[in-house]
């Protein structure tokens, strides 16, 4: 186990490497760099552009030196926790994206957790009783799950609350929270808020894996251990639960590999449309003017993140099945 | 002797269902006949393939099916909501054709919104094939001919409302249907190539190379698709025409959506290589193009065909959602994405709420899409139960 587990950490580093360059590659990829666009922004306000500072920009960010250069200091500024710097908001990346990227893990982490606590019992009762009109409602609201984009159904929530109760159901934090420091109380108020978002957002992947749940169970049902059991006396209950279902739960587990990149990805224009104080609407409105430091820090966490959350299903899989862990 | 013995079909492999003189048939079927035989046994499949075909027919003749062009502006009827269709006069008298009355607006000076009366004083029956606006089919024959509307030029007919500029609704969701269904069939072009080439290679090959393309195909999938697309879509030049812009979303698309059929096509072609009519082709020192052109693609056409109509509205609902944002096709292009941009507003939705037709619809074209794929993927092993 505790070489399996190293092999996969060891893998993490390649990746991760990979993902350092294409995220360069991309903020690179529009023409000009950010600094002549800010010159140019600087003199279009009428300010006085100070030269020395420039220059010490230009130097700190290796500009007009050659790409593999720029990737260099940015990925050395990176490990050493320097993301660089925001420069439509003035400020250093990491102070900004502090807050929002763990709003964005909360948000992500209950969803996963929403997904997993609805799909479950819901797949293993479509699975064992099938084709009753409980299942055929189930996996009827489980394609329309998986056919509705989920920001459209943050749109018509959104429509929904406002034209019924006059509320907005964005935003994380009730106003007199927005900006306070952390308490208790403002816990307990993200957390009152947590769930619209979370829902909405878990919407797709719970359709998904009941389709899966169902599918695997279904597949191990008639097999012979259970009839097996079944011969022996065992209750139906703590038959299905003790036997099938952890088999079948082996693919249920391996798919958080893509269930948490959905997540992240998913929540991006979910945060746009709810209009959340997370990584999502900030990576859209740096894309949009080209803040390129802050949107590679954003893009390059999100999808280090999911790289973990790969990393813990892997993990979770091997402790799940021998057959992985002795390979 | 019985029918069965004639075919010489053993019992057996007769499905229950069918009668002696369908069996015959069915045994003698082709391939291509039996798949056909299971789609059809899919009620929903056939219907939402009806449905699907329709959109594409729409999508080919926008500028006819739309009963106005698009982009012709009325300021005195912006958020008019959808005019509603009478068969009974203010009279209580009936009509069998339906007709509509004209609108006025006027504006209210407490709220200074514009509000709109019906007037009932003339009807304006609807009917099929009037003269209106005028427009260049594929912007090649000239033509002024629409599939409905109605007659007098005076009159406007919003069946589903008009937007902030008194545009209507219904025209733009119509010609918003050409980008959005046609962006899911490039898209899927394209990312079938690099994944037939790309899962064929992996799959035929097997070994070292196989191994190394599945950890990149894991690499792609594990990374978030969504902020790739944001980060590659802003990326390009706002100079861009709308045709280029188009195509590179495409592209975009594309790139991101191949990993999918490459692992399908992957999966086909190794359990196509242990098959005994491979290994008797082999054998029989048929050459390697051969083989795979020959035996290989024809017998994992089918699946490539329902993994292929899968794909079609995860790019439709990519295209929206890049759109959408404002970063996918931009004004003067129109797609469902674009036309959403309007729903961002939460006060113009709750004025208008039919401001999200064009999310219906694309719940429709992807809801439509997934059941025809499904169907098609049960049909495409007729073989199996």
């Amino acid at each position: 186990m505790a070489g399996y587990v190293l092999q996969r950490l060891l893998l993490v580093i390649p990746t991760v490497f990979v993902i350092s360059i294409i995220t360069f590659v991309i903020i690179q990829l529009p023409p000009g760099d950010f600094l002549t666009s800010y010159i140019a922004t600087l003199e279009s306000g009428g300010q006085v552009v100070d030269q020395a500072q420039i220059d010490a920009l230009r130097a700190q960010y290796g500009l007009g030196e050659p790409v593999y250069v720029q990737y260099w200091k940015w990925v050395v500024g990176v490990l050493s926790g320097d993301f660089g710097h925001s420069f439509q908001w003035k400020r250093p990346v990491v102070d900004l994206i502090g807050e929002r990227m763990a709003l964005t893990i909360a948000l992500s982490v209950a969803s996963l957790l929403l997904v997993w606590a609805i799909s479950l019992p819901i797949g293993i009762y479509s699975a064992v009783r099938q084709y009753s009109p409980g299942d055929y409602f189930f996996t009827f609201i489980s394609f329309v799950g998986l056919g509705v984009p989920n920001f459209l159904f943050a749109l018509v929530l959104m429509w929904w609350a406002y034209s019924q109760f006059g509320m907005s159901v964005g935003g994380l934090f009730s106003p007199q929270y927005a900006d306070a420091p952390w308490s208790l109380a403002k816990v307990l108020d993200f957390l009152s808020h947590l769930w619209i978002p979370a829902a909405v957002l878990a919407i797709g992947g719970i359709a998904g894996l009941i389709r899966i749940m169902r599918a695997n169970l279904l597949d191990e049902l008639p097999k012979l251990y259970v009839t097996t059991a079944r011969a022996k006396g065992m209750g139906e209950t703590s038959l299905v639960l003790k036997y099938p279902v952890r088999v079948a739960l082996n693919p249920f587990v391996s798919t958080i590999g893509w269930t948490l990149p959905g997540l992240v990805s998913g929540s991006i224009i979910v945060s746009v449309v709810l209009n959340l104080p997370t990584t999502g609407p900030m990576l859209l409105t740096a894309l949009q003017s080209q803040d390129m430091y802050l949107a590679g820090a954003i893009l390059l966490m999100l999808s280090i993140l999911t790289v973990i959350g790969t990393l813990i299903s892997d993990v979770l899989l091997a402790w799940l099945d021998p057959r992985i862990r002795f390979n | 002797m019985t029918t069965t013995s004639e075919t010489g079909t053993p019992e057996a492999f007769q499905p229950a269902d069918n009668g002696a003189g369908k069996a015959a048939s069915y045994a003698a079927a082709s391939e291509w006949r039996l798949m056909w035989y299971k789609f059809s046994r899919h009620r929903l499949a056939v219907i939402c393939g009806i449905i699907v075909l329709l959109l594409y027919v729409v999508a080919a003749f926008v500028e006819f099916v739309a009963p106005y062009d698009p982009e012709a502006q009325n300021p005195a009827s912006a958020y008019q909501a959808p005019t509603r269709i009478h068969f009974v006069d203010a009279d209580g008298q009936f009509h069998l054709r339906p007709f509509v009355y004209g609108t006025s607006s006027q504006r209210n000076l407490d709220t200074f919104e514009l509000e709109f009366v019906e007037d009932t004083s003339a009807r304006h029956h609807l009917s099929l094939f009037v003269q209106g606006d005028d427009y260049r089919l594929w912007g090649l024959f000239p033509s002024n001919l629409h599939l409905f509307g109605v007659e007098d030029a005076d009159a406007r007919v919003y069946l589903l409302g008009a937007d902030r500029q008194g545009r209507d609704l219904l025209s733009r969701i119509i010609h918003g249907t050409r980008l959005s269904m046609s962006i899911g069939l490039a898209g899927v072009v394209m990312s079938f190539f690099i994944g037939i080439v790309v899962g064929g290679v992996s799959g035929y090959f097997g070994g070292t190379i196989d191994i190394v393309t599945q950890r990149i195909i894991e690499f792609v999938r594990s990374m978030p698709t969504i902020p790739l697309w944001l980060g590659l879509a802003a990326a390009l030049p706002s100079n861009w025409s709308v045709m280029q812009v188009y195509f590179a979303i495409t592209v975009i698309l594309s790139l991101i959506g191949w990993t999918g059929l490459a692992q399908v096509v992957r999966g086909r072609a190794l359990a196509l290589r242990e098959e005994d009519f491979i290994m008797a082709a082999r054998l029989c020192g048929t050459s390697r193009t051969r083989i795979i052109f020959k035996h290989m693609v024809p017998s994992f056409m089918s699946h490539i065909i329902a993994a292929l109509t899968l794909a079609v509205p995860e790019m439709i609902i990519a295209e929206t959602a890049l759109s959408f944002l404002g970063l996918g096709l931009r004004y003067p292009a129109i797609s469902w994405g674009v036309l959403l941009q309007e729903a961002q507003n939460l006060r113009s939705v709750a004025l208008a709420p039919w401001l999200l037709a064009p999310g219906a619809m694309v719940v429709i074209a992807v809801l439509a899409l997934n059941f025809l794929g499904d169907g098609l993927r049960d049909a495409a092993d007729p073989y199996r139960r």
